[in-house]
């Protein structure tokens, strides 16, 4: 009896001590104790709230939010709910940052290959560029930006029109569009059909050519389709051909639509500010990939562009692509510097609600969640994006 | 790096978050006892004021808090420390105040606050009294040639967010069936900046604050611009305090009244002592603790928990409620209106002090 009650507490202790169950049972606890911790904490707050008689929940959301947002993507008057007004601001917060993604993208990939210019004077300028820019905290570009626009740009009645139609003042950019209308819907429901095709006519290239070593023009097609299919829907649809076209009425422009002044202040600090950035990535991506590469292309008897497009540019972009993730999770962060400058994003809305119904906790909270879940998937798709262009080991 | 450029409010209230999370700092005061014994064990009172508002409270060239708000901190501080300097004034923004007030972090707040229905509920504390019956107004380049408000249809406003102004606004052109674009920015000078240079063709904030930028903060302010006639709300401005202290909501309230109820009686900061042993008025010397004819008080200052010389002190460090608005509020081109004394046709009234 005593032999099995020891090979049992060996059988025990030696369970204790095998590194695998020892690594899950610190885990346990550890995770345990973040848990209690969380717990506790909001366990506390609670207590907390309920003596000092603050009402918490979430019901607020429902209620009118009686006051105005200066842009929006969707419906919306003071007339609608906070929730409504929180997805507004969070639709702006969106419009923002994935349009500043994208020229601080193609602002600085230009930058970063100017920078490695042979030509000693456009190399400078671009080191120069990324060093001012960067250097300048980004509160400070959104503010020279607005200054700059609210300023120096005329005043309403005096505005720039470079174009009939078109009118740069202080109260921003405002210009045509066209009336909706069927042809127009046909158009951009047309748009995803032309890129799909286009996808699909470049797969089928591509195939070809490893298959029979035949180029085809896949480019130019998938271009014919993209632009080719809406036209031709336009078309069908009865080619509406009326506009909206912005007139001085009272106090500001009737018809058209607008680029708010607060919109490009934002825009432009944010863009600019991170396209510095986005530029030394670029940058030592490049000179990342080894030089015999842009040789061997030479040798070859490659085009220095095809060189640059085919050969460096797909090797660097496996450098590139982790640091400039987190560009674009700093510039749509950094996005929440907007009421600086009076542009209703997510932050500005949120405050406005905080300050009406004093729900500080519960709206910070959805501030919180919202730029987490925007942080994680846009570093979900830049992960999938990144393990895509990842050499493939045959 | 850039990340870390995270706005001030919001760090604020996330500390807030965290201090109600953790339940540190303040919150056992307020819990644990009355607001009066933390505020005599410290020595001083932790006041909550403005940023900066003419008249209300702003630090002087001197870097001293002046204004009206400023001065019911020093008259509560006098009442129950018997010193009216012995007051730390903390700057709030308005997003800031609520919260600061319901974490302890100041046993008051006297920051141009309008009371509502809501925060008097939702947010754990109680308006006490109005000290400055206010109203928001709007400011219009000259050149505009408006007479009214009402014909504004279709205007940009700039308005400063984490205020009710934003909402007044909203339902002020709703009720007239109007329609405007705001422009909401965090900061004061940012938003009078975007103003001045045009972008709006409106500038909205309560008539008093209107009054002190069209005189301090706008170059060339009265020749260019106009506030117009309207009035669109409703703006009582008063002290907060905690809910769940009667006591020192008391002591906030009556510290108020007895500066109204001084200039009713027509006591002032030169002749309040004085009046303290001479005046022969039952009122006078129940407000003031004088002792009657058969040498009795009237027992004020022992129901507030305080001594029978509260008032005394309170007149003594700002003087009468017409006083301090002679000093803060006439400089900024207000005339009294109906922040006059009830007697005089305004809405000041305190109730009987006995």
């Amino acid at each position: 009896m005593s032999t099995v009650s020891l090979s049992e507490r060996r059988s025990l202790s030696s369970f204790l001590h095998d590194r695998g169950v020892r690594g899950i049972l610190y885990q346990i606890i550890a995770l345990a104790c973040v848990l209690g911790l969380g717990a506790y904490l909001v366990h506390n707050t609670l207590v907390n709230l309920e003596s000092r008689k603050i009402a918490t929940g979430y019901g607020f959301l429902n209620q009118e939010a009686r006051f105005e947002i200066g842009e929006s993507l969707i419906d919306y008057s003071a007339a609608s709910s906070y929730g409504q007004a929180l997805l507004v601001g969070f639709l702006n917060t969106l419009k923002v940052s994935i349009v500043g993604i994208v020229l601080a993208t193609l602002l600085g990939v230009s930058v970063g290959i100017l920078g490695l210019s042979r030509n000693w004077m456009v190399a400078r300028l671009a080191g120069a560029y990324v060093n001012f820019l960067r250097n300048i905290p980004i509160l400070l570009h959104m503010f020279l930006w607005y200054v700059s626009i609210t300023y120096m740009l005329p005043g309403l009645r005096e505005a720039i029109s470079p174009v009939a139609g078109v009118y740069l003042s202080q109260r921003g950019l405002q210009f045509p569009v066209p009336v909706a209308a069927a042809g127009w819907s046909a158009a951009v429901w047309a748009l995803p059909l032309g890129i799909a095709l286009a996808y699909g006519v470049k797969r089928w290239a591509s195939d070809r050519q490893d298959r029979t070593g035949q180029a085809f023009p896949g480019f130019w097609v998938g271009l014919a389709l993209v632009i080719g299919l809406p036209f031709l829907a336009w078309l069908l649809f009865g080619a509406p051909a009326e506009l909206s076209v912005p007139e001085l009425k009272g106090f500001n422009f009737v018809g058209g639509e607008n680029i708010s002044p607060e919109f490009m202040a934002v825009l432009g600090g944010l863009s600019i500010y991170t396209s510095a950035y986005i530029a030394e990535i670029t940058r030592s991506g490049i000179l990342a990939v080894s030089h015999g590469q842009t040789e061997a292309g030479r040798s070859l008897g490659l085009s220095e562009g095809v060189i640059l497009s085919r050969v460096i540019l797909p090797q660097a972009l496996r450098v590139i692509i982790p640091p400039t993730t987190s560009q674009f999770l700093n510039l749509t962060k950094n996005s929440s510097l907007s009421v600086a400058v009076g542009y209703p994003d997510l932050v500005s809305v949120s405050n406005t609600t905080l300050n009406q119904t004093g729900q500080a906790i519960e709206v910070i909270v959805i501030i919180m969640a919202v730029y987490l879940t925007t942080s994680l998937v846009t570093s979900a798709i830049m992960n999938w994006y990144n393990s895509r262009v990842q050499l493939v080991e045959r | 790096m850039s990340v870390t450029d995270t706005k001030r409010s919001v760090a604020l209230a996330a500390s807030v978050l965290g201090a109600t999370m953790l339940g540190l700092a303040g919150v056992a005061s307020a819990a644990d006892g009355p607001t009066l014994t933390s505020v005599k064990a410290a020595g001083e009172l932790k006041c909550g004021v403005s940023t900066g508002l003419g008249g209300f409270s702003i630090p002087d060239s001197a870097g001293a808090w002046t204004g009206l708000d400023v001065d019911v901190c020093r008259a509560v501080a006098a009442a129950v420390l018997g010193d009216g300097n012995k007051v730390k004034f903390i700057s709030l923004s308005a997003q800031q105040r609520f919260t600061a007030l319901q974490n302890g972090e100041v046993d008051m707040l006297s920051r141009n606050s309008t009371w509502t229905l809501q925060r008097d509920t939702k947010l754990g504390l109680n308006f006490t009294n109005v000290t400055f019956y206010d109203g928001q107004g709007f400011m219009v380049p000259k050149k505009l040639n408006l007479k009214s408000a009402k014909e504004l249809n279709g205007a940009t406003v700039c308005v400063q967010t984490g205020t009710t102004t934003e909402l007044n606004l909203a339902n002020y052109f709703r009720a007239n069936g109007m329609e405007f674009k705001p422009v909401v920015i965090e900061s004061t000078q940012e938003v009078l900046a975007a103003y001045i240079s045009g972008r709006c063709d409106v500038y909205t904030t309560d008539a008093s604050g209107l009054a002190s930028q069209l005189k301090n903060d706008i170059p060339n302010g009265a020749a260019d611009h106009v506030i117009l006639p309207e009035i669109i709300s409703k703006e009582p401005l008063g002290p907060v305090v905690r809910q769940g202290d009667e006591q020192w909501t008391d002591i906030v309230k009556y510290s108020v009244f007895a500066l109204l109820q001084a200039e009713e009686s027509g006591l002032t900061q030169a002749n309040v002592e004085e009046m303290a042993s001479s005046s022969k008025d039952p009122d006078v010397q129940s407000l003031l603790g004088a002792k009657n004819a058969e040498g009795k008080t009237s027992g004020n200052g022992e129901a507030l928990g305080l001594d029978e010389q509260w008032a005394v002190r309170a007149i003594k460090a700002v003087g009468n409620y017409g006083e301090i608005f002679d000093r803060n509020i006439k400089p900024l081109g207000l005339e009294r209106g109906i922040n006059a004394l009830w007697s005089k046709g305004g809405l000041m009234y305190a109730p009987p002090m006995r």
